[in-house]
């Protein structure tokens, strides 16, 4: 069902540049060659009827009811199918026409349910439209024949029903699947009548290949697959178009709502097909896992309590945040000025984050501020602002359908960024050749009609070396593009590189020892980047959590130069951010040594800017980062904290430390949808609104800023900005914005890279990629194209330093993280949806060797020892692992994956090492004390006393 | 803070800054990431530290420490 209010073309739009002139129906119009006579009917109003079309898919010609008339030629061709010509003139609208359709749509109504009324699609059928619009009201062929009738219906998914009694088997689910998705889970098996929709080999959709994205139901243009929602709730009445609140790709969507007595309810999400990051395609967790946000675990009203052995107590708003804000005066009288600092939420809107990073600056009177992005993305704005000259990725997503050769190091794009990925798989099976550096054999390695040309299954922990061996060969291959070095590099730093980079001791054959992967393999994939027309990295967390992440962030850059692969559409590097707004939580200075627009605090020009606009002296030395804020508690010199949307607790590594360090604070204010694992150790409870209950900005891995529109009013009353105002005002330091967009007006006056962005241009806009300035008004998809943002590029000497955290007989695998499709980060949103039916646990991937010699079968629980803790986990046994490496996920907060990791980190940003843990994997028997205590610790009351 | 910790870190940036910069600049570059990066209290610690010896640091990095402006108090 599309969504409400879209007009679909029939087909998709053509792109040539040459148009031709037409006739249709009497009307004359310039339309682009290539176009198809449907959608020139379309661009000239007229509605050609329609069932196997739908203009985000191919045209397919099945279904015989677009058929039009052509002045000079015979029969009466599919519209859908066909493409104007210049001159020609066609009708769409004829007696003849008129039968033929009438004849159609008799047939297939004669097989279709008449229970139209207590359909769930009813008046949003294409199939009940078009025969009214033929004017079908029986058929001739009665209902005594055959009829696909009283066929089981297949529930098994927990967001979508099928209904093949309702099936008119146009194809258009298939195609989605294949065209869209890019899964191909779905097709038409048998032939004729008996033809039918099959997920993979006559499974139940639960069990076939589908990753419930969701583009086969919206394709459907009948109920034969239809939301369950719909079914419970009724169909929507109204939409507001919004930004997902998940990963990075920023899918823009529109909230489909129904008003009820209860209020405004979200009946679906709708994929935005006019969406520049989406292009109306979304995932299962973006369409579909919203449940969330009315989940009963919902907290609604603030709570405070002295001690965090207490039971939580319910208070009013202005109780719980003057109770804060009392307390963090009394600890900064106490210890100092220094001794308190926020947190800002890589989940929360730009403006969000610009008032927390505020609030600290302004109101506690520090630079004790900092976000997630220390923990997944800070190497990539350390080492592409040295290198490039700014801290984001270079391109746009549509840049992939210009790519010859995509590499893909550290990231898992069809888990962790499936919307781009179907993109990226759109263009691998146009022919793009694909490398991947990934120590685990990801979802791109063999995928249907795809499979990377170079997996270089490298050893955690071995980046460097490897993009070292690659920019080897690039070197002394002769594989580098003088001319564009010498425009647009520094000369002294690419000589001095250049010497580093072609030592023997970066040749592909030595560091085969480290890297576990064969020099000829390292070889030829570089020849193929090298030597492609427009070659693109795209990169994720298995690049900077890393001891040496920023070093390897600038080794991508090194090679990317080298090869003159940045400064146009179809190359660049590109980070995969994982959370929604990592870049934008960056962008807006929530970093301890820098003001939005990565300006550093000890600047005396930009901290009077700002000092300006906020009335208030600033902090010029840096703050402190997060895991200095764990080391600080400890020591006693750093004592409150204000944590908006994130959960610490679960999400930092090594949790035995971060626990300790929460727990030594006096005073820590948890702002949140629900009560997290750090809620465990806060003092004061805020309740926080999800994406659907505020209005504000998102930026995503493109720089691509997207509204959020507010769909519901805030459960709890208040949006998260509004929060942090109040609590601002009660430290003593007043805000006063009435709406976000205020919030925006500001940001934009004070950050360069901003100047030209509102809320006016991105509602006329629909989206704006910064830098959006005088330079550039309407936004800048693509960076550094006439030079780098830092002028010249420059080369960084990346030796490759091993990380201290080595295997030994006591700790001999190494455990690498990531994550899945249908869980997104800690957990706390897609844990409380019908997600967990097809992720309800971490599980242990181990390879078979490593299990078999430790007695460990499919499904055991085994114990997981490093030298930071232990856990358990239940294993499962596939050779995706490489031997000597185990890996898993962390979304759920039980299986306690951070407390074997680490707190080695990168050397220039302290972003944690999760990538490499030494660990000894056992076979167990039962859950261990860790878990024990922690399910305890879940299990406390929470509330005792009510307002 | 630890300072087995501050003198982990300080070590690492040394490492980096010890192929990518001359021996000249190196102290230098290591002490201006440390101006940087590094929260007042830390980099109080590290100078104390090194005015004791500074046991564990590389070098490079007793070097920078060196180099390092003492915070103001505050």
């Amino acid at each position: 069902m599309y969504a409400i209010g879209y007009h679909d073309a029939g087909t998709p739009a053509s792109v040539s540049t040459k148009s031709v002139r037409v006739e249709i129906d009497g009307q004359s119009l310039q339309v682009p060659e290539g176009t198809s006579i449907m959608r020139a009917a379309s661009a000239a109003g007229v509605s050609v009827p329609k069932l196997c079309a739908t203009d985000t898919l191919k045209s397919f010609g099945s279904c015989r009811l677009c058929l039009v008339e052509i002045e000079g030629r015979k029969g009466y061709p599919a519209s859908c199918t066909t493409q104007v010509a210049d001159g020609m003139k066609i009708r769409t609208q004829s007696p003849k026409l008129s039968e033929l359709r009438h004849g159609v749509m008799e047939l297939y109504i004669s097989d279709h349910p008449l229970d139209c009324v207590t359909c769930p699609a009813n008046g949003h059928c294409e199939l009940q439209n078009m025969a009214e619009v033929c004017g079908v009201t029986e058929t001739r062929y009665g209902l005594a024949g055959e009829r696909h009738a009283g066929l089981e219906k297949d529930q098994t998914n927990p967001y979508f029903v099928f209904d093949p009694n309702m099936c008119i088997a146009c194809s258009r689910c298939v195609r989605a699947c294949d065209e869209t998705q890019g899964t191909l889970a779905l097709t038409m098996a048998g032939r004729g009548f008996e033809s039918q929709i099959s997920a993979s080999q006559g499974q139940d959709f639960i069990d076939s290949e589908c990753v419930s994205c969701g583009a086969c139901v919206e394709a459907c243009p009948t109920a034969a697959l239809s939301e369950t929602t719909i079914a419970v709730q009724g169909q929507p009445t109204r939409s507001v178009a919004t930004t997902c609140a998940y990963c990075g790709v920023g899918c823009s969507f529109k909230a489909e709502i129904k008003d009820g007595p209860k209020g405004a309810e979200v009946v679906r999400m709708a994929p935005n097909r006019d969406g520049h990051a989406n292009h109306g395609h979304a995932c299962v967790k973006g369409r579909f896992a919203f449940g969330y946000a009315t989940h009963p675990d919902r907290v609604t009203r603030p709570m405070i309590r002295k001690r965090i052995s207490d039971p939580w107590r319910e208070v009013s708003w202005d109780e719980a945040i003057g109770y804060a804000a009392q307390e963090f005066k009394r600890i900064q009288a106490e210890h100092g000025k220094y001794s308190v600092g926020g947190i800002t939420s890589s989940r929360c809107t730009n403006e969000e984050t610009f008032l927390v990073q505020k609030l600290v600056r302004a109101a506690f009177a520090n630079n004790n501020v900092d976000t997630c992005a220390r923990v997944c993305h800070s190497p990539t704005g350390y080492g592409l602002k040295h290198t490039l000259g700014e801290s984001a990725g270079t391109q746009e997503f549509d840049s992939v359908m210009q790519a010859d050769v995509i590499m893909v190091i550290g990231a898992n794009p069809t888990e962790g960024h499936p919307v781009f990925a179907s993109q990226m798989k759109r263009r691998l099976r146009q022919g793009a050749k694909l490398i991947i550096l990934d120590p685990r054999a990801i979802g791109l390695v063999r995928a249907p009609h795809i499979e990377a040309d170079y997996h270089l299954q490298l050893r955690p922990g071995t980046n460097v070396a490897l993009i070292n061996a690659l920019a080897h060969v690039v070197v002394t291959e002769g594989l580098t593009r003088d001319d564009y070095i010498t425009e647009r590099c520094e000369a002294a730093s690419y000589a001095k590189w250049k010497k580093f980079i072609a030592d023997p001791a970066n040749s592909p054959e030595q560091t085969e020892a480290a890297t576990g992967v064969p020099a000829a393999l390292v070889r030829a994939a570089a020849r193929l980047y090298a030597g492609a027309d427009n070659g693109a990295i795209y990169y994720g967390l298995g690049v900077t959590e890393h001891s040496q992440g920023s070093t390897m962030v600038m080794g991508i850059a090194n090679l990317a130069m080298a090869t003159g692969n940045l400064g146009r559409a179809g190359v660049g590097v590109s980070p995969l951010r994982g959370q929604n707004n990592v870049q934008g939580a960056c962008d807006m200075g929530s970093f301890p040594h820098e003001f939005s627009g990565y300006r550093h605090v000890s600047d005396a020009t930009v901290r009077g800017l700002f000092e300006s606009a906020w009335h208030v002296p600033l902090e010029s030395e840096p703050g402190l980062r997060i895991p200095n804020m764990f080391d600080a508690a400890l020591d006693g010199s750093f004592r409150g904290m204000y944590i908006q949307g994130e959960d610490l607790a679960q999400s930092d590594p090594n949790t035995n430390h971060v626990v300790a360090a929460l727990t030594a604070l006096e005073c820590l204010v948890v702002q949140d949808l629900f009560l997290n694992e750090t809620a465990k150790y806060a003092h004061v409870f805020l309740p926080g609104s999800s994406f659907l209950e505020k209005d504000g900005t998102f930026t995503n891995a493109e720089r691509r800023i997207s509204r959020v529109r507010k769909a519901i009013e805030p459960l709890a009353g208040l949006q998260d900005w509004e929060v942090t105002m109040k609590l601002s005002k009660a430290l003593g330091y007043e805000m006063n914005y009435r709406h976000p967009s205020e919030i925006m007006d500001e940001i934009a006056r004070l950050t360069p890279t901003f100047t030209g962005v509102s809320y006016e241009k991105l509602d006329r806009l629909g989206s704006i990629q910064w830098p959006c300035n005088d330079a550039a008004p309407d936004g800048t998809p693509t960076m550094h194209v006439s030079q780098f943002v830092r002028g010249k590029g420059k080369f960084y000497v990346t030796e490759y330093v091993p990380t201290d955290e080595r295997t030994s007989s006591r700790y001999p695998l190494i455990l690498t993280t990531g994550r899945v499709l249908s869980q997104y980060n800690v957990g706390a949103q897609t844990r409380r949806t019908a997600n967990n039916r097809w992720h309800d646990e971490d599980r242990l991937e181990i390879h078979p060797h490593d299990a078999e010699s430790r007695g460990i079968r499919e499904g055991d629980w085994t114990g997981i020892s490093s030298r930071a803790g232990d856990t358990v986990m239940r294993a499962t046994l596939t050779e995706r692992v490489q031997p000597g490496v185990v890996y898993t996920t962390f979304h759920f907060p039980e299986s306690g994956a951070n407390v074997v990791t680490t707190d080695n980190s990168d050397w220039a940003t302290n972003c944690p090492e999760y990538k490499v843990t030494a660990v000894q994997v056992a076979l167990v028997s039962q859950p261990d004390t860790w878990r024990a205590r922690s399910k305890a610790a879940r299990q406390r009351p929470r509330v005792t006393e009510t307002q | 803070m630890h300072i087995d910790h501050l003198v982990k870190m300080t070590n690492e940036i040394a490492t980096f800054f010890a192929s990518e910069s001359t021996p000249a600049d190196a102290p230098r570059e290591v002490a201006s990431h440390l101006t940087k990066f590094w929260d007042p209290r830390m980099r109080r610690e590290i100078i104390a530290y090194g005015q004791q010896g500074g046991a564990g640091l590389s070098d490079l990095a007793r070097s920078a420490v060196k180099l390092l402006v003492l915070p103001a108090p505050r």
